[in-house]
């Protein structure tokens, strides 16, 4: 049996531990709370950008011309995969998710004897999936030390994204990342970039028939410059609601570690008493069996 | 005027603007353009410039926007805006850094693609324009 000077000593630790991760639950809850309102500032241009990318793309994406972010390069032989993940830890399953996740897909498309190439945001999945497939790595980014993600930074990987498309080094652009369901719940889902999913023309019944737009300057300039920004806008939105999930998931795990820390601070509490005293009986006892002696 | 159409103008980060007015001008790539309700619809793309909204004959509100697009229907035009700041809080400081980042830009890009310089060039436009609108509100 632990003495009770240790088991004093192993109470406050976990006492101690309980006050860290409480104080991380509640800043996980505040930067929640920001990260969410961002993440539904940034829906309504993204549903924007989406029905108009939607008139417009239908009427490019037939023609043979169509540019190659709208419809790709035609093939389907080398998959880039953005993974996104978070910088931190201490949030759950929320980094391993997508980890595992990333690594499912990445197994099923080799094994169709397709070449995978991995760019990752986040230093979280980088590490994770760095000790598999290292070889495959393209390139990773991070946001770390920044306190806000701006659209900027999302122009940025985008950029590299359609660098590397102009280059030749990729047929097919796949995003993977947390969606953020609820506080409570992020489910690894993905998202393909390029070639552009296109939506459905028919989702707006409201304004009957789609209306015939014109287009100044042309049907092709503006399609070029919107592109580019649609893409922008998913990667953006995928940052957003990643980091929104993240703080969710921190949040949780945050408070089951609390919780967790409170049941083992009861279990030695009572550890200790009990040791306590049957100490203090048995310090009487050889009081009395002392006395009866003399 | 009579009628009024839904206007709309929303930022990457946000939503900036969202109520029926009377007037809008906007600026379009290929020169100022003044939306009235019933207006046929129309995609255009945007230069740096400013909007100006009017409401009840008068001009309520202006605002820069370095760049974008504005689809237009005849009951409503939606801005996506690439940045857009209100008139009003433009600084003189940040125009100037502005343009400064972008001329660098531009002499950069002189050695690259054509489709590159264009797109130097227009920021390059869009940050005078900014430069312009904060000296002259």
């Amino acid at each position: 049996m632990a003495s009770l000077k240790m088991l004093r000593m192993r109470i406050n630790s976990v006492k101690s531990t309980r006050k860290i991760t409480q104080a991380m639950k509640m800043v996980a809850a505040a930067k929640l709370r920001r990260a969410q309102s961002q993440a539904e500032a940034a829906r309504p241009y993204a549903e924007r950008m989406e029905r108009m990318l939607a008139s417009l793309g239908a009427a490019v994406a037939t023609s043979p011309d169509a540019p190659q972010l709208l419809v790709g390069s035609g093939r389907d032989q080398v998959h880039l995969l953005v993974v996104m993940t978070a910088d931190r830890g201490l949030a759950g399953a929320f980094n391993s998710g997508v980890g595992r996740f990333a690594r499912a897909r990445i197994r099923t498309l080799e094994a169709e004897g397709k070449t995978v190439k991995i760019l990752s945001i986040g230093r979280k999945g980088a590490v994770y999936l760095k000790r598999e497939f290292a070889s495959r790595f393209v390139g990773e980014v991070s946001f770390q030390g920044k306190k806000t993600v701006e659209f900027a930074d999302a122009a940025e990987v985008v950029a590299r994204i359609s660098k590397m498309l102009e280059a030749g080094e990729f047929d097919v652009c796949t995003l993977i990342y947390n969606r953020f369901k609820s506080v409570i719940s992020q489910v690894p889902s993905e998202q393909r970039l390029i070639p552009a999913p296109l939506p459905e023309l028919q989702t707006e019944t409201t304004s009957g028939p789609q209306a015939m737009y014109e287009y100044e300057p042309s049907e092709e300039e503006i399609l070029a410059a919107l592109l580019p920004q649609n893409l922008g806008v998913q990667v953006y939105r995928a940052i957003l609601e990643n980091s929104a999930g993240f703080y969710g998931a921190q949040m949780n795990a945050m408070d089951n570690a609390t919780r967790n820390a409170g049941e083992m601070i009861n279990k030695l509490t009572l550890n200790y008493n009990r040791t306590r005293q049957a100490n203090i009986t048995r310090e009487l006892i050889e009081i009395i069996s002392g006395a009866e002696a003399v | 005027m009579a009628g009024t159409f839904q206007l709309e103008l929303v930022s990457p980060a946000r939503l900036l603007l969202s109520r029926a007015v009377e007037m809008a001008v906007i600026p379009a790539a290929e020169g100022e353009m003044g939306v009235l309700p019933g207006h046929a619809p129309m995609i255009v793309a945007l230069r740096g410039g400013v909007i100006s909204v009017t409401e009840g004959g008068q001009v309520t509100e202006r605002l820069f926007v370095g760049g974008g697009f504005a689809e237009i229907t005849p009951d409503r035009v939606t801005v996506l805006a690439d940045d857009a700041t209100p008139v009003a809080s433009l600084s003189k400081a940040l125009a100037a850094t502005t343009l400064a980042a972008a001329e660098a830009a531009m002499a950069d890009a002189q050695s690259l693609t054509p489709e590159k310089r264009d797109q130097a060039m227009a920021t390059l436009l869009s940050a005078r324009a900014m430069v312009v609108t904060a000296e002259a509100p």
